[in-house]
């Protein structure tokens, strides 16, 4: 119990590292729309500026924000406790995952499967995994969201969504 | 004089059966919205953006605007009632809310949250009604070096009024604007950061930036701490509620003055959470009892109800006479005035008057519904809330994920909202500002398209911007304010460095 305490309380990054990884993604953006301007043109034209004008503009002040976001990080003294502390702990970060995870699966699913069907996939899988719920509740529930979400979207407000073979099987 | 009778004819336009029943729909769907957490304010409308699009603008932008007045109503039930904030601007509201419920008074503080959510809005709507024609008449006079000094300004204030490190506010500000670049130039028709992939040919929506962030990437912080809702038991008795109508008369110093920081804040832009911060602060300040703000004080519950109402409201203000949204919020009704068709700016009143006071009009039928709707659902909205989480959040997300699809029928944005999520979470942690980024993304090509337009009329020169007294004027005020974060900041590097040599030596 201790253990799996002491275990939950380790954090998985700490405040600094994410500062300085998020940092240096803004400086990496920057320079991706820097390279993009460039060739787009980022000077004047005949007619005015080019279509890289703004964006090298914005990805110069990107890239001073994001230098000035990492040397604060490095070089800041008096920030260093709260820099040192966790960023996210475990037991934190796992609750955050369980939701995560279901919900890429659902994303990736829902061009296979349809909206639906992975839509009640999605509900059964996060009642059991976050609400240990067993089948008795799960089944109801994951089957009515979707047929609900069916009569609302498709019928309702004439927006069609995802489908996969099981619409296409039953005439939709 | 013009104006009311310009209010009636809005009225004639909105009282129709049809207006009025999308206007219930709307609020219920708003207070719904502002009660579940992970469905704010600006994320529930993106979501329920898509389903407008097939009505025409004016019944549209009315079910809208009421799921934002809806929005701003029911943060404040679960804020009193389970000490967990519906929106952002609920959370001063859970400071005095709270503990009033505790104390058995929840029927009062219910009461008097959404009285004063009314009356800071309904202050905001006859300020709209009287200074919206004033301000469109005046802009009128504005050409693209004016409206890009206003942008400058907009983008400006939230260097200077945001509480995050100015670096970071730059950084998340710019961010939006490159993500606005991204696909088809519209001048030259060249394509943009695309590199080449098709998926990126379409650019990126704000309303799937909001869904992801405010709603995924909101979800995903909440889960961090878990998520119960016990909370107190409340039903609204009407004799509690004219009770307690009886009881705030004597508040009336409170709710004008915080009537008065909403609507500067909301036309600032800063929005309805900072205003609700602030009008907590200045009435604790202001309070014979402001010592005891915090264990359920009247006026700590009512300050910031009245503010964050009176800025939702006035944060429509510059959106519908500029076309600059003071808030997120507004600048998901903007993107969707701009999806149907419908610029908003000064020619708006000029051009679409029957659309314009029909909304103004709306706005204050919306308000009064939007009370009268509270009172009664309380309970309803209540057992809404003790339906378990792990049931709750899936459907909100499923709802998002719709909310996202349909914006452009694409696959891609599914994905998108689900990296603006990640990016949302992450973002959130570290106190980087969301809202500037927001903003930017949806004003980016339009602030874009004013610069080009200003070069084009100058032929290169920058000059343009200060030619005369008005755009001189609002440059000046929009430099001050992006450079008074870096002097501050400077100015107190050196003197800690002076304050440390001596220690040194």
């Amino acid at each position: 119990m201790e253990q799996e305490q002491a275990a939950g309380d380790k954090p998985v990054v700490s405040v600094g590292t994410m500062e300085i990884v998020v940092a240096i993604g803004f400086i990496l953006v920057a320079a991706l729309v820097m390279f993009d301007s460039v060739r787009l043109g980022h000077r004047w034209g005949d007619s005015g500026p080019d279509a890289g004008y703004f964006p090298f503009y914005i990805s110069l002040l990107m890239m001073f924000a994001g230098f000035g976001v990492l040397l604060g990080v490095v070089f800041a003294r008096r920030e260093r406790a709260k820099n040192q502390a966790a960023f996210v702990h475990w037991r934190q970060f796992r609750p955050v995952l369980a939701v995560f995870a279901p919900l890429a699966m659902y994303v990736l699913a829902m061009q296979y499967i349809g909206l639906y069907v992975a839509a009640a996939l999605f509900v059964g899988a996060f009642m059991r995994i976050n609400g240990g719920y067993g089948l008795r509740h799960i089944v109801p529930i994951a089957i009515a969201v979707p047929v609900v979400a069916f009569l609302l979207f498709e019928y309702w407000f004439l927006v069609p969504l995802p489908k996969g073979p099981l619409e296409t099987w039953l005439g939709f | 004089m013009e104006e009311l009778s310009a209010l009636m004819q809005g009225f004639a336009v909105v009282l129709t059966p049809y207006n009025i029943m999308l206007m219930f729909v709307g609020i219920f769907l708003g207070v719904l919205v502002g009660v579940l957490p992970g469905l704010g304010g600006a994320n529930g409308i993106a979501i329920l953006l898509p389903i407008t699009f097939a009505m025409n603008p004016v019944s549209a932008i009315i079910m809208l605007s009421c799921i934002y007045w809806g929005s701003l109503f029911g943060g404040a039930i679960t804020s009193i009632l389970f000490n967990i904030p519906g929106c952002s601007w609920s959370v001063a509201t859970t400071f005095d809310g709270y503990p009033l419920a505790k104390k058995g008074r929840a029927g009062e503080a219910l009461t008097a949250s959404f009285t004063a959510s009314f009356i800071g809005a309904l202050f905001a709507i006859i300020l709209i009604t009287f200074l919206a024609p004033v301000i469109a008449r005046f802009a009128l006079q504005f050409g693209p070096p004016e409206f890009f000094a206003i942008m400058l300004l907009t983008f400006a204030t939230f260097m200077t009024m945001g509480k995050e490190a100015p670096f970071k506010v730059l950084a998340a500000m710019m961010l939006g604007f490159a993500l606005a670049c991204v696909g088809i130039d519209i001048v030259t028709g060249q394509l943009r950061l695309t590199f080449g992939s098709e998926e990126l040919l379409r650019g990126f929506a704000f309303l799937i930036a909001v869904i992801g962030m405010f709603g995924i990437g909101e979800i995903l912080y909440s889960m961090e701490e878990g998520l119960s809702f016990k909370g107190v038991q409340a039903r609204i008795d009407p004799r509690v509620v004219l009770k307690t109508w009886g009881s705030l008369f004597q508040y009336w110093g409170n709710f004008a003055r915080s009537s008065v920081i909403g609507a500067c804040l909301g036309i600032a832009p800063a929005g309805a959470t900072p205003a609700s911060f602030m009008s907590y602060g200045v009435a604790k300040k202001m309070s014979r009892n402001g010592s005891k703000f915090g264990t359920g004080e009247m006026d700590g519950l009512i300050a910031p109800e009245t503010a964050n109402n009176a800025a939702g409201t006035a944060a429509l203000l510059p959106m519908i006479t500029l076309g600059i949204p003071g808030s997120p919020t507004a600048a998901v009704l903007l993107g969707g005035l701009l999806i149907w068709g419908l610029q908003p700016g000064p020619l708006l009143f000029v051009e679409q008057k029957e659309f314009v006071w029909g909304l103004i009009a709306s706005m204050y039928l919306g308000n009064l519904a939007g009370l009268i709707v509270v009172l009664t659902t309380v309970p309803l909205f209540a057992a809404i809330l003790r339906v378990p989480f792990s049931i709750i959040a899936p459907i909100i997300i499923i709802a998002c994920s719709i909310g996202a699809f349909t914006v452009a029928n694409a696959m891609g944005d599914v994905w998108y909202m689900l990296a603006f999520g990640v990016l949302g979470y992450v973002l959130k942690k570290l106190k980087y500002p969301l809202a500037p980024m927001v903003l930017a993304l949806v004003l980016g090509n339009t602030a874009e398209n004013a610069f080009r337009q200003s070069m084009l009329m100058s032929h290169g020169s920058l000059s343009i911007f200060w030619s005369n007294a008005l755009v001189g004027s609002i440059m000046a005020v929009a430099l001050v304010l992006l450079l008074w974060p870096f002097a501050v900041w400077l100015t107190s590097k050196l003197a800690n460095r002076s304050v440390a040599r001596p220690q040194g030596t």
